[in-house]
């Protein structure tokens, strides 16, 4: 396998590639033979390794012994598994109804604009996931959206430069 | 035994019958499609389904295992509007396109709407999926697809080898491979046993009708055909005989009429092909019993699934295959030069077509090593389903062409030949020859019933003493050998796991990628239900016990051509026309790349 690469750009203090493919090993050594261990270690390489690209899913296969096929079956069934790199935060704007109808889809456009990405997308510098999601449990402060763990309630479009300012 | 009652009747079946199987039993037909008798019921379709007194729910009858006192319709008002109610719903997610679709007639979705009586597709809706993915054996046209899943099960419980599964979630679901890749790059065989089971248009060979018309209507070209054993026993299927019928004469004529100028017999070469491995094997036998260093043991190679199988799982294992070309390859690499120099025929103005119940056979032709002088050993392979859909075209109907015979100088063949086409066929016509070769005495046919393995279900074993040796094969003298029959490919990883781990106790084992060997390959004709399987079977067994001879080296064709052509087994020209080398894959193709 060529994994040299796919050796990420390391700053100081992160592990290496070898380091995190070694840890992998390790937990799936572990878990190898127990029923539905797969999804286990699906979780465990991904917290890891940030996402699961083709080189991890086939270093999981071999070494679990189980086809490349059902690796990625159950890697894009669960959609908590990402295949892509992933942004540092998670921007969900809300389309539930309440949202979508005070202007949700404005802040998804403009979003798009701002970070030149599509909704499930990750921006170039990796900063940023945009997604949508159904309800945010905000219906009375529409529209919401939420950036990581914090909710952000009767947003503007243009108030979304300065929220961004933020992270 | 469980008591029930179907549509009032009073029925009794084993415990842990499902409905389906329980009204089957007792001729009672519930329409079913996901569902494959013995082989995949994963309970998809739900076309299945039938009223159960004190259920709410109608139940999928293929899931549901009987009780005792369980009242069963199969036959409601309300079960037959469910059941064209959810086929209409299939239907809006399936391009209707039957008028130019291959499997229209033989397309078990098309069927089941006839049988159900549905004349109207009140829903549109989008259509999933749709990639369209063509290597050179097998083509995947996965809009069509219905979901029923049947080729996850041949390929990964059948075959362990896992090359399709359902990818993604809800809506988007898909039966592929891994991340969508071509399945020419990642780790299949070819085997095509998904193909054989498919109920729709998605999974089918790879098309090679358009280049043989191609090389028919050629004028400067010679085309030369030759039929595999495994084909006789199926082809009738598809022109409305009894599953086993024996129509090799007819056939014969048919291509006469197709428009190929010349008609071989792939038994010829399979005859070959035996004096060529028996003489390998004791080649390697001498070598190691000298204390050599030699792969034992030695694996048969005429099934190219196998060969794929092993180059991609095994690829530290490769000196173990025999390094005989499959039977039809080394047909097609004499009929280039030796026939080609008794016709006086530039072999390029020559294109030779494999008609074979094998899908990897496609992709075997198209392998660098598969050549000589630059040329193609073999041009073309049809499977049994594409020449009779050639012969449809044609107008050329089995039942109505009269009879012929193979062509000189690849006519002749021994009933061990026939046996090619069978699990188990290959050693025992190889070890009728070895035997005979080493004592000079006959071997009772009936000492080479291999008995199944309790491990594994695809695997059997058996043993052969050597006794009072001829001079040459002192050797040999007082030696045991075991050897092992494997059909199908989990039963092959079985046993290649046992010489990873340098346990395996066999001298010789023989290999066929699809499970029962050739009669259920992946280009055979479809559905092949159990019975239609045994039926085929018979006739392969019959026709070995009608041959004037029954051992390889008996064919005098065959001694002819070592005479004239050949001179010795395993001699230079045998090693240049008759012998390969295989290309180390590994499961991610990893050994490919540099
Ligand atoms: S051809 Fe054989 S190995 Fe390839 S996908 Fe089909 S069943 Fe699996
Ligand atoms: S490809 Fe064919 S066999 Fe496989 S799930 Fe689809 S319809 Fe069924
Ligand atoms: S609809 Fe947006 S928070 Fe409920
Ligand atoms: S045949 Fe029973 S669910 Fe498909």
């Amino acid at each position: 396998m060529n994994c040299e690469t796919t050796k990420s750009q390391c700053c100081c203090g992160e592990e290496t590639d070898q380091q995190k493919y070694d840890k992998i090993a390790e937990i799936i050594d572990q878990y190898k033979n127990r029923e539905g261990s797969l999804i286990q270690v699906l979780h465990v390489a991904q917290t890891v390794y940030g996402y699961l690209p083709m080189e991890l899913l086939k270093f999981i296969a071999k070494r679990m012994d189980i086809p490349l096929s059902e690796v990625s079956g159950v890697s894009t069934f669960y959609p908590v598994f990402s295949m892509q790199p992933r942004g540092k935060h998670t921007i969900k704007v809300c389309m539930g109804t309440a949202c979508y109808v005070r202007g949700g889809k404005k802040l998804v456009d403009r979003l798009e604009n701002l970070l030149g990405i599509q909704v499930g997308e990750t921006s170039e510098d990796r900063k940023y996931n945009l997604e949508v999601v159904r309800c945010l449990g905000a219906c009375g402060l529409a529209p919401a959206m939420m950036i990581d763990e914090t909710i952000y309630k009767q947003v503007k479009p243009d108030k979304l430069n300065s929220i961004l300012a933020k992270y | 035994m469980i008591n029930l009652s179907i549509n009032n009747k009073l029925v009794s079946v084993p415990e842990g019958s499902t409905i389906l199987e329980a009204a089957k039993h007792n001729k009672i037909d519930i329409p079913n499609l996901c569902n494959l008798d013995g082989v995949h019921k994963f309970g998809s379709c739900r076309l299945c389904v039938v009223e159960v007194e004190g259920d709410k729910n109608l139940q999928a009858s293929c899931m549901v295992q009987v009780r005792d006192g369980m009242v069963v319709h199969t036959n409601t008002d309300k079960v037959r509007k469910v059941r064209k109610n959810l086929f209409e719903l299939m239907l809006s997610n399936h391009p209707q396109d039957c008028l130019k679709c291959q499997r229209s007639l033989s397309c078990e979705l098309q069927n089941m709407g006839k049988r159900l009586g549905v004349t109207e597709a009140r829903y549109t809706g989008q259509t999933s999926g749709g990639i369209v993915d063509i290597s050179p054996a097998i083509s995947r046209d996965m809009v069509k697809c219905i979901l029923c899943r049947r080729c996850i099960t041949a390929c990964n419980d059948i075959q362990k080898v896992g090359i399709l599964n359902a990818q993604n979630s809800g809506f988007k679901t898909v039966v592929g491979t891994a991340l969508d890749l071509p399945i020419n790059t990642v780790n299949c065989t070819f085997c095509g046993q998904c193909v054989a089971v498919c109920p729709v248009g998605a999974l089918k060979e790879t098309d090679a009708i358009q280049n043989v018309w191609g090389a028919i209507s050629d004028k400067c070209k010679r085309v030369v055909v030759q039929v595999d054993p495994a084909v006789r026993a199926a082809i009738g299927e598809e022109f409305g005989y009894e599953p086993g019928t024996q129509v090799t004469a007819q056939l014969i004529a048919a291509l006469r009429e197709v428009g190929f100028d010349v008609v071989f017999d792939t038994n010829f070469a399979a005859d070959l092909t035996v004096i060529e491995a028996s003489s390998e094997f004791l080649t390697r036998m001498k070598y190691s019993l000298g204390g050599m260093e030699t792969p034992l043991p030695m694996m048969s190679s005429c099934s190219p699934a196998w060969i794929k199988y092993v180059e991609h799982t095994y690829p530290e294992k490769l000196g173990h295959l025999s390094t005989c070309k499959s039977p039809h390859t080394m047909l097609g690499a004499l009929a280039k030069s030796y026939y080609a120099e008794i016709l006086k025929v530039e072999p390029k103005n020559m294109a030779v077509v494999s008609i074979m119940p094998c899908t990897a056979k496609k992709f075997e032709i198209s392998r660098p090593e598969m050549t000589n002088n630059g040329l193609a050993n073999v041009d073309a392979v049809l499977t049994t389903r594409e020449i009779a859909r050639m012969m449809q075209e044609a107008g050329v109907d089995l039942r109505k062409v009269g009879k012929s015979q193979f062509d000189q100088p690849f006519e002749l063949s021994s009933g061990a030949a026939e046996l090619f086409g069978l699990s188990g066929g290959v050693m025992e016509a190889t070890l009728r020859t070895v035997h005979e070769m080493v004592t000079g005495r006959e071997l009772a046919i009936d000492k080479l019933h291999a008995a199944p393995l309790e491990e594994c279900d695809q695997v059997k074993d058996v043993e052969l003493r050597f006794d009072d040796p001829l001079e040459a094969y002192q050797y040999m003298a007082g030696i045991t050998i075991k050897v092992a029959v494997a059909s199908g490919l989990r039963g092959a990883g079985f046993l290649m796991d046992q010489i990873t781990k340098q346990e395996s106790p066999y001298s010789f084992i023989e290999v066929m990628g699809c499970p029962g060997g050739c009669i259920s390959g992946g280009g055979q004709p479809r559905p092949a239900t159990s019975e239609t399987l045994q039926k085929r079977l018979q006739a392969i067994y019959l026709e070995d016990e009608v041959k004037p001879f029954r051992k390889a080296h008996q064919n005098e064709g065959v001694t002819k051509l070592y005479k004239e052509f050949l001179k010795e087994p395993n001699g230079r020209r045998a090693q240049d026309l008759l012998h390969t080398q295989y290309t180390k894959r590994g499961k991610f193709n990893e050994y490919l790349c540099d």
